[in-house]
């Protein structure tokens, strides 16, 4: 059994399909990717697992629980959370203020040692941790991101293009350190429209098209895959 | 060895207040004015720091606040108007005959009773202003922004309405307004006298404010007004933090309401109008949006220099004989004006902008000038 279960899952805005009945898995300890195009519904299904919007049928199962139709709220506190997309970092507030919110539902115990561990991945935002949020970079931004929802003490991490607007050379850092949190135990779902990366990271691919899975396989299996080089990766025919 | 000397400067400062606030207490008769606006603008700080605490802090841009300090005033009043003056008040309907049963009731109550009793009054209007929040909120605060500002002035329009109209004349004495409500009471048994009791009461409520915006209450509320989606995805609860922030903020504007009610002796509904919701929202965006001593501040100056510092320009001047001819009833309204579109100006985003008072930020102030100063060879 998968740690997320998703079955026939159906997202509509209004009148607009945006999910029309998908179906997939995150087994517990693997990275996970969706990648697809702009409009596939990557984003809309992180936020219908997440609570942010309601779904208009099928099921999402996490531990063979039910999780679609609780509130966002409980659904953190089973130890899901997400890295919302463009990062979304409270600006006005300090790097330590940030990273406390994210423990908004934690026991204050668990405070200390998870500041010690984000800090020990990210010691730049150690540097930083008196600095208003909206005046760093925006690679320290994605780390904040990130650290922010390590301090919810998930077992499943939920991102939404880590690599949006970032220099290569800082997309690979992110890359490695999901690694990293991953080899730590931690279950992560990644969206992505940088397929390459993204599929080298990931052992499992789902390749999203207009609200609907038209692929699967391992990460490596997607990077071979002849359609996927030429509608994602760039290749010329 | 910092926060040493920050304790040993607050503590100085606060006992040099004091001190002021007590000779004044003595001396009053001598200074009657400078007492009277102190006293209003601790009122008006409570007010304009409840307002900071939903629309600095939590982000949700309100103008409701007259309303609730109406319902704040006219409950206090109503409960401490003295048995014998009721009839006097109520010359025009008469007085509904429950409330007079219990207000003759209560008079019956032993003296300690009698001692707390208007602070009991406060709270109680505080109480109903969070009661009657709460059950707005419910509806208007799924509204963003300039919605919600519009909902929350019209529902403040509505208490308005209510209170002066003809169907609660027995209960607000209608567009007659109340009087002869009673000066703040003593504390302690008279330890403290009666001029000192507002400012007590509504330091003891900013207190409580700022502990409640560094508590991580305080925090979600922030994350709130940053990014709500963001701030949701993190497990907050949207609709409980602002109905919270709402009710709480009402309440503490009802209570400045209530002592609004004693300072002033006699309420009627045309006090709380629009105007006063905008005097309030001035002094918070002087100030500094995000700032709770901003807003103390600013509330000090802006009556300050609204009600005396400006009052010369009031009279005729004459200077050898030649009198300036701009100088006469209404023109302190103009220059106070000018200065607010002056400060304004200088300071974009307010005298405090989000931070709060700090001694290192004021002595360093002195000190970057010094070394500039000294650095110059």
């Amino acid at each position: 059994m998968s740690l997320l279960e998703i079955h026939d899952l159906k997202v509509c805005y209004g009148g607009i399909v945006a999910l029309n009945g998908i179906s997939f898995g995150v087994n517990e300890h693997e990275i996970v990717t969706l990648i697809g195009a702009n409009g596939a519904g990557k984003s809309t299904t992180l936020r219908a697992i997440m609570g942010l919007i309601p779904i208009t049928s099928g099921t999402i199962l996490y531990n063979g629980e039910r999780l679609h139709g609780l509130d966002t709220q409980k659904i953190v506190e089973k130890g899901i959370v997400l890295v919302p997309e463009g990062r979304r970092v409270f600006p006005n507030l300090t790097t330590l203020e940030n990273l406390k919110l994210g423990a908004y539902l934690q026991d204050k115990k668990t405070v200390e040692p998870n500041l010690k561990r984000v800090y020990e991945l990210f010691p730049r935002l150690k540097e930083r941790h008196w600095q208003q949020a909206g005046t760093l970079s925006g690679g320290e931004q994605q780390m904040l991101a990130v650290g922010r929802a390590l301090m919810a003490n998930p077992k499943l991490i939920m991102m939404d293009e880590p690599s949006l607007g970032l220099a290569p050379l800082v997309v690979k850092e992110i890359f490695s350190i999901i690694k990293k949190i991953n080899e730590d135990g931690v279950t992560v779902l990644l969206i992505e429209q940088n397929a390459n990366v993204a599929l080298k990271t990931a052992n499992h691919g789902y390749v999203l098209e207009t609200g609907t899975i038209s692929m699967t396989g391992t990460g490596r299996e997607l990077l071979e895959n002849e359609a996927i080089r030429v509608a994602y990766l760039g290749k010329t025919r | 060895m910092r926060i040493k000397r920050n304790t040993i400067l607050t503590l100085a400062v606060a006992v040099v207040l004091v001190g002021l606030l007590y000779w004044l207490s003595f001396n009053q008769a001598k200074n009657g004015m400078l007492v009277s606006i102190l006293q209003k603008s601790a009122i008006f700080a409570l007010v304009a720091v409840s307002m900071n605490l939903l629309n600095g802090f939590t982000g949700l841009f309100s103008l409701g606040q007259a309303g609730f300090m109406s319902i704040g005033a006219y409950t206090t009043a109503i409960l401490l108007i003295p048995v014998k003056n009721l009839d006097g008040v109520y010359y025009m309907n008469g007085v509904s005959p429950f409330i007079r049963a219990v207000k003759v009731y209560l008079a019956t109550l032993p003296d300690w009773f009698q001692a707390i009793y208007p602070f009991i009054a406060l709270l109680l209007g505080a109480l109903l202003a969070a009661i009657v929040a709460a059950l707005v909120g419910i509806a208007v605060l799924r509204l963003k922004s300039d919605y919600l500002a519009i909902a929350t002035l019209g529902m403040s329009e509505i208490i308005r309405a209510i209170c002066s109209s003809p169907q609660m004349d027995k209960i607000t004495n209608g567009s007659y307004g109340l009087n002869k409500i009673p000066n703040f009471p003593p504390l302690l048994g008279g330890l403290i006298p009666a001029m000192l009791t507002p400012f007590i009461v509504v330091a003891i409520c900013i207190t409580f404010i700022m502990l409640l915006i560094r508590s991580s209450y305080g925090r979600a509320f922030k994350a709130i007004r940053e990014d709500e989606i963001a701030a949701e995805a993190m497990g907050i609860s949207l609709v409980k933090h602002k109905a919270m922030s709402f009710v709480i903020s009402s309440f503490f504007a009802a209570l400045a309401g209530g002592l609004l009610a004693m300072y002033m002796r006699s309420i009627e509904a045309k006090t709380f109008s629009i105007s006063l919701t905008y005097d309030i929202l001035l002094i918070v965006v002087i100030g500094g949006i995000g700032s709770v001593s901003g807003s103390v501040l600013s509330a000090f100056l802006v009556t300050a220099s609204k009600e005396w510092w400006l009052r010369f320009f009031d009279q005729p001047l004459n200077i050898l004989g030649w009198q300036v001819p701009l100088f006469r009833t209404g023109f302190r309204m103009i220059i106070f004006s000018v200065l607010l579109m002056v400060v304004v100006l200088v300071y974009r985003r307010g005298l405090m902008g989000s931070n709060e008072f700090s001694w290192d930020r004021l002595l360093g102030r002195f000190k970057r000038k010094k070394l500039s100063e000294g650095g110059v060879k």
